[in-house]
């Protein structure tokens, strides 16, 4: 028993320990939940300090997102008052190189002739134009617009801002209510649809700032615009130069007056049938005093002016000295078996505005 | 300078020659290709046209809150479009004037010898000019139709300034232009 007891008592001083032991194992324990408190303390600490950077970083962020986005709003808004701008000065103001030759003709004609009464009213109508500010002509044309810009432009979103500023232009009356569906002659009285802005981009990776060329150009002189295709038979017009000379003296004695002359040709040699015409609008977006690089050109250009105003058609085809007050041509590639002449009719009232934009998107010069 | 004066009489009319400058007041009623097309078709004129001066225009109107109008631009259209059916409005509505550009063709010339009317040329694209010239927009008739630049605009006017190139007796300077520079052309090519 006594063995047993010592057991006991072995047993009850192993089990102490044991006690003990579990004790200094639960201290431990203790210490260790306390270490790992402080522990995860520190944690928390370091996770909320970590939290708060974390926020700290997503206002920034945020503070980032929104002056990117108030920045492209502002920009979208100044793009907005930069085409409203355009517009108006396209619609109500002549370019200089035009304004020079309009009086050129002006002085050239005999006094107190019809010719001559039409080219006072033409140039008061310059004048007036201006100074209030509102269009030269009633008929405010196909808005043409060219943006040449550097790689990354968002042509989807220019479009579409490009678009609104026209609505309000032809809101405030800069432009006329000229958009007419041709199936059901509709006029929604807002310049947009099918083909309405006439818009073409053109990336240049050379280029630095977006540059845009406006044209607005009236039906009646749109009207007389004629595409030869050469051979012509009935006008003896072959292959070559002076084939090309012969349709185009054509087309401007059968334009007469109803292009609203004295009036400027753009013209294309080649092309098809629809890049030739496209060309020929290009063609008018040179500035009247250019010289033309290829000295072919260049003679057949003065000599279409010259040959053209002896043809005694006059301002408003009224008889008189000025028929034309300028031709420009280019030329595109063919295939062999065509040989379009594509010849475009620009009126007196030759609406031409081109500008250079900043990186805001603000006009920053105007080119004519 | 010849003014001619509200309202406007076949005597007064048939006085005029190709080449004179005159100058119109009173009142004239806008009509281009849609109107034209409307009365071609049958249709009752809006607006009685008797003595009265069709102006080849589709103006920039502008309304005004209070429901007036504001005319901001017209110059005339080009007339030559109407060839097929101005004659005949002459015929029916006894329009005695006809203001537009680019002259027109021999129907017209016919009618303006048959009915009492004559072709005046307004300036092209002298929309501002012209403008200023209109003193009132009176009425519109057909706009909810045809549209603002298609509409029947009844404008009074001070001294609009055109040129006679079609007369009643049979001379059109559009003809002689066109003729002369056609032969012209042949000597130079």
């Amino acid at each position: 028993m006594a063995v047993r007891k010592k057991k006991k008592v072995a047993k009850t001083s192993s089990t102490k320990k044991k006690v003990a032991k579990k004790k200094v194992a639960k201290k431990k324990v203790a210490k260790k939940k306390v270490a790992k408190k402080k522990v995860a303390k520190k944690k928390v600490a370091k996770k909320k300090v970590a939290k708060k950077k974390v926020a700290k970083k997503a206002v920034k962020k945020k503070v980032q997102i929104a002056k990117k986005v108030i920045k492209k709003a502002n920009s979208d808004k100044a793009l907005f008052d930069t085409m409203l701008e355009l517009t108006r000065v396209t619609s109500a103001e002549i370019p200089d190189d035009v304004q020079k030759v309009v009086l050129k003709a002006l002085a050239r004609e005999e006094k107190n002739t019809t010719a001559e009464y039409a080219m006072n009213i033409i140039q008061a109508n310059i004048v007036l134009a201006k100074k209030k500010s509102q269009p030269i002509c009633q008929d405010t044309g196909t808005i043409h617009i060219f943006v040449e810009h550097p790689v990354g432009l968002d042509q989807t979103k220019f479009r579409k801002i490009t678009e609104k500023a026209i609505v309000k232009a032809t809101q405030v009356g800069y432009l006329r209510q000229n958009s007419v569906d041709s199936l059901t002659g509709k006029n929604e009285g807002i310049n947009i649809g099918p083909g309405h802005p006439d818009l073409h981009f053109k990336e240049n990776p050379k280029r630095k700032s977006v540059k845009i060329s406006m044209m607005l150009k009236g039906g009646g002189c749109e009207n007389v615009g004629a595409q030869y295709s050469l051979p012509n038979t009935e006008l003896g017009a072959g292959r070559d130069l002076d084939g090309v000379r012969k349709v185009i003296l054509d087309a401007v004695q059968k334009a007469q007056g109803k292009g609203c002359g004295p009036g400027v040709l753009g013209i294309c040699i080649g092309g098809d049938r629809g890049s030739g015409y496209k060309y020929s609008k290009e063609q008018l977006l040179r500035m009247l005093d250019d010289t033309n690089p290829h000295p072919d050109l260049k003679k057949l250009e003065k000599d279409i002016v010259e040959t053209s105003n002896k043809l005694g058609i006059g301002p408003m085809g009224f008889g008189g000295k000025t028929t034309l007050l300028g031709c420009k041509i280019g030329v595109l590639n063919r295939l062999p078996a065509s040989f379009f002449v594509s010849i475009s009719y620009m009126c007196w009232a030759y609406r031409r505005k081109g500008i250079e934009l900043s990186n805001k998107m603000e006009i920053k010069n105007w080119i004519y | 300078m010849i003014k001619l004066e509200y309202p406007f009489t076949k005597d007064k009319i048939r006085e005029l020659k190709v080449g004179d400058m005159v100058l119109i007041s009173g009142k004239m009623f806008t009509g281009r290709d849609a109107i034209h097309k409307y009365l071609h078709e049958g249709n009752p004129s809006p607006v009685d046209l008797n003595n009265q001066i069709i102006y080849h225009c589709g103006p920039v109107v502008l309304e005004n809150k209070d429901g007036s109008y504001e005319v901001k631009a017209a110059g005339p259209t080009t007339s030559i479009r109407e060839e097929p059916y101005q004659w005949e409005v002459m015929r029916d509505h006894g329009i005695l004037g006809v203001i537009g550009k680019g002259g027109m063709g021999p129907k017209t010339l016919e009618g303006n010898k048959k009915y009492g009317c004559v072709y005046f040329h307004a300036i092209g694209g002298a929309a501002q000019v012209l403008a200023e010239k209109i003193k009132s927009v009176d009425n519109v008739y057909l706009k909810e139709k045809f549209g603002s630049p298609e509409a029947i605009w009844e404008l009074t006017v001070d001294e609009f300034p055109v040129v006679v190139t079609m007369d009643a007796h049979g001379n059109s300077l559009h003809e002689k232009v066109n003729t002369d520079s056609s032969n012209k052309l042949k000597s130079l090519l």
